[in-house]
Order: structure tokens, then C-alpha cells, then sequence
């Protein structure tokens, strides 16, 4: 059943199948991002009670939902590492901890630049802003005992623990609104069935968070093709491939 | 046989050990006597059921910590030194501190049991026992858990018993006092439990210290935030038991999974 996966184990493999998926994704991401912000920002209709400063929230909501789903990926990889010994997977969870890091600091600071005008205030600890900062601390945790290590393979398992014992922090934040009764405001877009969010102004939303999401995958994968090489560099096939470049 | 001939096929059966050091029954006939050694070595500690192990490791534990008495006395005394400066810092008036005397108070003992992390493994990965408990056939999550309750009784039960005199000085609220005892009775666990993933993640890196502290105190704010929320509703007079029960389960949960994580991160330190 999974026999189809085996052959990506290689580094050489992997890093060659990245390279034929970097170009689509990067074109299906600036697409996607490109009519998604210019909709959102100029085309989809003002809040009847926040006005335009609600647009932040085409950036806010992708940035936090994928902070958290690139954390849970993390996860996902460095289970997998830790079972089945693949030290590609610790590759591509290297690769994916800063960028979540980076988008969980987006989420704040996009978070914040809306509180201000809406609550009056640029942070509050609430429960799920606590949460979401937490998680920016698991992150940097994470990267930091990345760096702490010699040797990549180390690294990657011990960065692996770490990721597995933080995530349970990641349904508290999917939760800490329904949870908590904070000042948060609960979740508007996925609620099963009858969104409440008029649809002029979920499509918008929906194609920006589909270009966000291709757009991370397009920066893990330039990071991961570089994890791979870093790693790899002793490698016939690798100086090859530097042999080509130079000549 | 000769003398020679002896010799070599001594030397053959040691080469041989060493190559194939997991499978012990290789070693051929003429070494009948060590074979022997080896036979009782393992039939010896099959009989070691978990609890003696459990019971050995502890009480080792805590031979070492009373022969190093400064071990126990300086997280505490810095934890009382931590408290004291609060109240010179922000001013002697009885309402301020007892507004802010469980976020103090648990907020120092965060801080004491992070001190006290560091002897948890260090010590003993650096003469080498820690790889020898490793090595033994025991199951790490019996020893690492003993290691962590020894780790509890040394550093989490002094910071109990001397916490509510410490209340006393920062005039904590009287109806708070059952709730304190009780959120450090069930948090310090806590803390050394998922404080000894962190150690055990950084035990090989030279420069562990600071690493450490940024890796486990994200993971102690659910403690905090909880307990210091139950001492809180508790000085209003209102049932308490909800954070509690949050804290039980963080407590059980730890309890059951960290040694894993422990006994893994302990294997990639290691080495």
C-alpha cells in the first residue's frame, strides 16, 4: 500500500521531486495570492461594524490556522522519524520550523494591528493569544535545540521529542475559543454547515488561504531542497550537481 | 592442551565477545566458569522485579543528594531569596501582595525547580552511570521514573512544606492556603516530570542552561496558569475544584507519557 512512497527516502529522489514541484506550486501560489489579495483588499464588501479594517483578517486567519497546521506537519514528521528511522523527515521538519515560527509571529502582529482599533488595545491575555504566544515559544524551543546540536541527525531526533511533547498546546489553541469565553472572537469560517460570514466575502477568503497555504509549501520546499544538499554535501550526486551549476 | 593453545583460544572467545557483544551466549565451551558468571548475571536480574529497580535507583538517588546536602538547601533557599525581593520590589502594602502572592509564589517555584533540573541526569551522564542504566535490562520508564520521583522528593516536597510560611509573608489570603498545598502538591510533579524532558533533551549539549529554561518553561504555563487561577478563586470562597482537576490530569498525563519522552531523549543524548 505505501510501496509507492519507498523510492523517497533517497535524498537524490526526493530533492529532484521537489525540484519538478517547485515550479507549479510557485505559479499556483502567485495566482491563487495574487486574485485572492487583490479581491479581498479592494473588491470584497466592508464590515458593516468593523469597516475595512476587518481585511486584515484575510492575512490573520491563514497565518494563524497554518501556524498551527505547519506545527501539527512537524509533528506528523518527526513521529514518523522517530518510528521508522527516516532521516528525511527530520530534514523536512527542520525545514518547517521556522516558517511556522514566522507565521506564527505574523498571526500576532496582524493579531495585534486589528486589536488596536477594535478592542482598543494591542494585546490582551486571553486565552487564545496566550495560546498562539506559547506556541511562537515552542517554535523558537524547537529551533533553538536544532541549532544546539552538532550533528543534524541528533538534532532532528532530539527536536523531534521536543515537537511531539508541545503538541498538546495546538488543540488548546483550536479550542481555547469554544473553551474559554474569551475576547476572541469564535471561529466564523468553518462552522459546519452555515458559515456566518457573508459568501462575497468567504470566496475571497477562501482562495487567499488557498494561495497562503501554497505559499508555504512553496518556501518548505526551497528549505527542504536545502536541508537535503546540507546534509547530503559529502555526496556523489550532490557535487554533480554543483559540477553542473559551475560549468 | 597446551598452555599456547589455551591462551589462543581465550583470546578467540574474548574477540568474539566483543564482536558480538548483544548475544552473550556465543561464548564457547572452554570459558565454562564465565559462561556461569554470565548465566547468574542474567537470571539475576530477571528476579529483579520493577519495583525493587525502581526501589534501588531511588534509594541511590537519594544517598547522593544527602551527601551533597547544598544540592537541596540552595533551590530552596533561592526560591525564599526570590519571594523576599517582591515584596521589597513592589512595596509592603498587604492588599498588593496578597493580590499577587500565588502568581509569586508559583512563579519562584518555577524558577527553583528550573535550578534544580540540571543535577537531574548531569551528574551521572558525566561518569557514565546514566549510560549504564541505559544498558541495564530494566525498562528505562521504571528507572527514569524513580530518578524523577527522587528529583520530586528532593526539590518539590522542601518547596511544599515551606510555602505556606512564605504565604504567611505575603499575606496570601487564609482561604487560599488549602489550595495552595494542594496546587503544589499535584504541580511540582508536574514540573519535575516535564522538566526532566528538557534535561534529558540537553543533557549532552555543553551549554545546556539557558537552552533548557527556554525549553521547558513554555511547557510549564498550563501549570501556572492553573494553579495560580485555583489559589485565586479559592481567596474568593468559590469551588476550586474544576482547576484542580485540570491539574490532576496534566499530573496523570505526565505522569504516563514523559518517561517515554524521557527514556527516547535520554537514547539520543546518549548517543
Amino acid at each position: 500500500m505505501w510501496k509507492w512512497l519507498h523510492p523517497y527516502a533517497n535524498p537524490e529522489v526526493s530533492y529532484h521531486f521537489t525540484n519538478k514541484l517547485l515550479p507549479w506550486l510557485s505559479a499556483l501560489a502567485a495566482i491563487f495570492l495574487g486574485i485572492g489579495v487583490v479581491w479581498a483588499l479592494l473588491f470584497a464588501p466592508a464590515d458593516y461594524q468593523q469597516g475595512h479594517s476587518f481585511r486584515i483578517f484575510y492575512v490573520h486567519v491563514p497565518a494563524a490556522s497554518l501556524s498551527m497546521g505547519i506545527y501539527f506537519a512537524m509533528a506528523i514528521a518527526a513521529f514518523s522519524s522517530l518510528v521508522w528511522q527516516l532521516k528525511l523527515a527530520d530534514a523536512s521538519a527542520a525545514a518547517m520550523a521556522p516558517v511556522g515560527a514566522a507565521f506564527t509571529a505574523i498571526a500576532l502582529i496582524t493579531g495585534a494591528a486589528w486589536g488596536k482599533p477594535m478592542w482598543g488595545t494591542w494585546w490582551i491575555w486571553d486565552a487564545r493569544l496566550t495560546s498562539e504566544l506559547i506556541l511562537l515559544f515552542l517554535y523558537l524551543g524547537v529551533i533553538a535545540l536544532h541549532n544546539a546540536f552538532e550533528d543534524k541527525n541528533l538534532a532532528g531526533k532530539a527536536a523531534g521529542i521536543l515537537t511531539l511533547v508541545g503538541v498538546i498546546n495546538i488543540p488548546i489553541i483550536k479550542y481555547s475559543v469554544d473553551w474559554w469565553n474569551t475576547l476572541h472572537q469564535g471561529s466564523t469560517v468553518s462552522k459546519l454547515g452555515k458559515p456566518s460570514m457573508s459568501l462575497d466575502m468567504l470566496w475571497p477568503f477562501i482562495i487567499c488561504f488557498i494561495g497562503f497555504s501554497l505559499l508555504v509549501a512553496v518556501i518548505i520546499c526551497l528549505r527542504f531542497r536545502n536541508e537535503i544538499l546540507a546534509r547530503n554535501s559529502i555526496r556523489p550526486w550532490v557535487r554533480e550537481l554543483v559540477q553542473k551549476q559551475n560549468s | 592442551m597446551t598452555l599456547k593453545a589455551q591462551s589462543a583460544q581465550k583470546t578467540e572467545t574474548l574477540a568474539e565477545n566483543i564482536d558480538s557483544s548483544v548475544v552473550k551466549a556465543t561464548v564457547i565451551d572452554s570459558t565454562t566458569v564465565e559462561n556461569t558468571v554470565v548465566d547468574n548475571n542474567a537470571q539475576s536480574s530477571q528476579q529483579l522485579s520493577y519495583r525493587h529497580a525502581f526501589m534501588l535507583v531511588l534509594k541511590r538517588d537519594l544517598t547522593i543528594a544527602m551527601r551533597h546536602k547544598d544540592d537541596i538547601i540552595n533551590p530552596l533557599l533561592f526560591f525564599v531569596i526570590v519571594i523576599t525581593l517582591f515584596p521589597l520590589g513592589i512595596g509592603p502594602e498587604a492588599e498588593t501582595l496578597s493580590r499577587i502572592a500565588p502568581g509569586i509564589i508559583w512563579v519562584a517555584a518555577l524558577l527553583a525547580t528550573l535550578l534544580s533540573l540540571d543535577r537531574l541526569f548531569k551528574s551521572d551522564h558525566i561518569d557514565g552511570s546514566l549510560e549504564q542504566m541505559l544498558l541495564s535490562p530494566h525498562p528505562i520508564f521504571v528507572l527514569v521514573l524513580a530518578k524523577i520521583f527522587a528529583h520530586w522528593l528532593i526539590t518539590g516536597l522542601p518547596l511544599i512544606l515551606i510555602a505556606p510560611l512564605l504565604a504567611v509573608l505575603l499575606h496570601l489570603d487564609e482561604n487560599s492556603y488549602t489550595a495552595l498545598f494542594l496546587t503544589l502538591l499535584l504541580g511540582t510533579p508536574v514540573l519535575s516530570l516535564l522538566g526532566a524532558v528538557g534535561v534529558a533533551l540537553t543533557v549532552g549539549i555543553k551549554k545546556g542552561g539557558v537552552l533548557l529554561s527556554l525549553l521547558v518553561l513554555p511547557l510549564y504555563i498550563p501549570v501556572l496558569i492553573f494553579a495560580t487561577s485555583a489559589i485565586d478563586t479559592a481567596a474568593l470562597g468559590l469551588p476550586y475544584s474544576g482547576q484542580l482537576a485540570i491539574i490532576a490530569a496534566l499530573f496523570f498525563g505526565s505522569l504516563t507519557l514523559a518517561p517515554f519522552a524521557v527514556g527516547a531523549a535520554l537514547k539520543v543524548s546518549t548517543n
